[in-house]
């Protein structure tokens, strides 16, 4: 058996059909057709590679999202120095006034 | 006696103390040897002379005045270019954060600083740490010191080689999937990943933060201990710190195999990796057995789906991560007009490199409506059921051994064109990841086309002590003493 009807034969649920350019503009990603083009068909081949977790059967396991059996870090709430604003203000593209500025919200 | 760049931290120190050279002495022979093979190798990306003289200057003043905050006081370490350092340049290897200059130090630089150790500069790095050679680097690759046609390994490349060449005595890098102890391997140097939560993440520009650890690079495994036990340690800084006294790492150095249970993973001993590779891990493990070790096969039945779930985790992660960089607060501002919505998006797709945006499409997609539990929720169930494997092979074994790579150095070039190929060559270094375990990576030989093998010990987690006690004897067993030519041959006595 060859390698193309062991995963047509175990895992052929899961067709990767992506809408690349939903996925970019969710990403905030300004790409080109052509890069859209490239990244959708890359992205074809790495799933397609990632399905193989699907063939693990893992009915009844819990996911682990962490590696720490933590739920909460608590500190002592007591007043710290923090940063001098001009210290961050000065490495941004854009200040007035001692704030971000942005470009206008609504287009 | 060589050139002073060669010594191990140990060595260097009991120099200093014996009063036989000073920190400065340290610091000029690193930068004599940095200006010889930087020509060559692009380890660094940012040399911070003034910051390092100023160390060195302290450091030697608080020798004489009898002052010793131990085995790193005076000796120069190079910094992964993803940890923050205040007022240094600290880019990521990113276009998006050209030019930027953090307002703070991440708090391994604080530890280090602390320590009396003599920051030498940044190192070059995969983008944003994503990728397993060191071109990734939007300003420009790494080259390995044993061959210059032959990647370094990545993510940590330039890390790795300045402690291989002797431009620093040790320096840190950071673990994802294997981003310390992959370039270790491939440079012929120790490269160590500690138990997830023992080193503080805050300050390191994250990556994916359920898996990120820093970890140290050195020329053997005392210097190793020596690095681990200063940046380790409970900080509330970091919500993901353990809150708990480190354990004793070098406790069990000197003590040997005797009586331990070695496990080789069988998984990493056949497909997909060299044969040359597995024969002298095979050798290595028999001259454990030797040394009095009880050496058997170890299974973890899940790892061959340890990548597909890594490729899933991380790029989900690094999608969330990466949504900081938007063109407000610091780095890269598009100049194309527009709303803020589509400066963002600009500014994104010109600030990061391609491997980065792969990643993020990737991540994005695995978590949007409707393949979350397919995709990202799948992937971390495979997590549980690499962890339990973990857990049950040290039931009855004290540790697991593999090699650290399917095989030593590949070309600059070689894998670039081919994302999945590239995965492949973090294999036997991810399930640790997921698993959260240390690990260590031990040069033990050069391969017939002279390049570096690297030896993989795996242990539980917080088991640090009898990680490096086994790989100690690794270091004793193989006698690994071979430097790369561009470390020595071409570097004229003055």
């Amino acid at each position: 058996m060859d390698e193309s009807s062991t995963r047509v034969g175990t895992i052929a649920a899961m067709p990767v059909d992506i809408d690349i350019a939903k996925v970019a503009r969710l990403a905030r990603l300004a790409l080109s057709d052509e890069e859209l083009e490239m990244y959708g068909a890359q992205l074809g081949d790495i799933l397609e590679h990632a399905e193989r977790v699907q063939a693990l059967p893992t009915e009844g396991v819990a996911p682990t999202s962490h590696p720490l059996p933590m739920v909460n870090a608590f500190r002592e709430d007591v007043a710290r120095e923090s940063l001098e604003p001009a210290s961050f203000l000065s490495e941004a593209p854009d200040v007035k006034d001692g704030q971000f500025r942005v470009p206008r919200i609504l287009g | 006696m060589g050139d002073l760049a060669d010594l191990t931290i140990l060595d260097a120190g009991d120099g200093l103390r014996a009063g036989d050279f000073s920190s400065a002495d340290l610091l000029e022979a690193v930068t004599r040897r940095a200006a010889v093979t930087e020509a060559h190798l692009h380890a660094y990306l940012t040399l911070d002379h003034e910051g390092a003289a100023q160390a060195a200057e302290a450091a030697d003043a608080s020798f004489a005045k009898g002052e010793d905050r131990g085995l790193l006081q005076g000796i120069p370490i190079a910094l992964k270019d993803n940890m923050c350092t205040r007022g240094i340049e600290t880019t990521a290897s990113s276009r998006i954060l050209d030019g930027w200059k953090p307002p703070y130090d991440a708090t391994v630089v604080t530890r280090l600083r602390e320590a009396g150790a003599v920051i030498t500069g940044k190192t070059n790095l995969d983008e944003f740490a994503m990728g397993s050679s060191t071109e990734n680097s939007a300003y420009g690759p790494t080259r390995n010191p044993w061959n210059t046609d032959k990647v370094p390994g990545g993510s940590s490349g330039g890390s790795a080689v300045t402690t291989a060449v002797g431009s620093a005595f040790g320096s840190l890098g950071s673990d994802t999937g294997g981003s310390v102890r992959q370039p270790a391997a491939l440079t012929g140097v120790v490269g160590m990943k500690p138990t997830y939560g023992i080193v503080s993440r805050y300050g390191l520009i994250a990556f994916a933060s359920s898996l990120d650890q820093i970890g140290p690079f050195s020329r053997s495994v005392a210097d190793s201990v020596a690095m681990l036990d200063v940046i380790s340690g409970f900080d509330p800084r970091d919500a993901t710190s353990i809150n708990a006294p480190v354990p004793n790492f070098g406790g069990s150095l000197d003590r040997g195999v005797a009586g331990l249970k070695i496990g080789v993973v069988t998984e990493f001993m056949g497909e997909g990796i060299d044969p040359h590779v597995i024969t002298a891990t095979r050798a290595m493990a028999d001259r454990l057995a030797g040394a009095g070790a009880e050496v058997v096969e170890a299974t973890l039945p899940s790892v061959e789906y340890a990548l597909s779930a890594y490729y899933l985790i991380a790029p989900a992660e690094c999608s969330s991560n990466l949504a900081r960089f938007d063109g407000i607060r610091f780095g890269h501002r598009t100049q194309v007009e527009g709303t803020t919505e589509e400066m963002m998006a600009h500014t994104r797709a010109e600030g990061f490199g391609p491997e980065v945006i792969r990643r993020i499409l990737l991540g994005t997609y695995a978590l949007s409506a409707g393949y979350y539990d397919a995709f990202y929720g799948q992937a971390q169930k495979v997590r549980t059921l690499v962890r339990n494997d973990f857990t049950a092979a040290y039931g009855h074994v004290d540790v697991l051994i593999s090699p650290t790579t399917p095989t030593t150095a590949f070309s600059v070039g070689e894998k670039a064109a081919d994302p999945i190929a590239m995965y492949y060559s973090d294999l036997c270094t991810i399930p640790s990841n997921l698993a959260g375990d240390p690990a260590i990576s031990v040069p033990i030989g050069l391969d017939d086309a002279g390049l570096p093998v690297g030896f993989q010990v795996m242990a539980p987690s917080l088991g640090e002590e009898v990680m490096y006690q086994v790989a100690a004897e690794v270091e004793r067993l193989a006698g690994f003493t071979e430097r790369a030519l561009l470390a020595t041959s071409t570097v004229v006595a003055p």
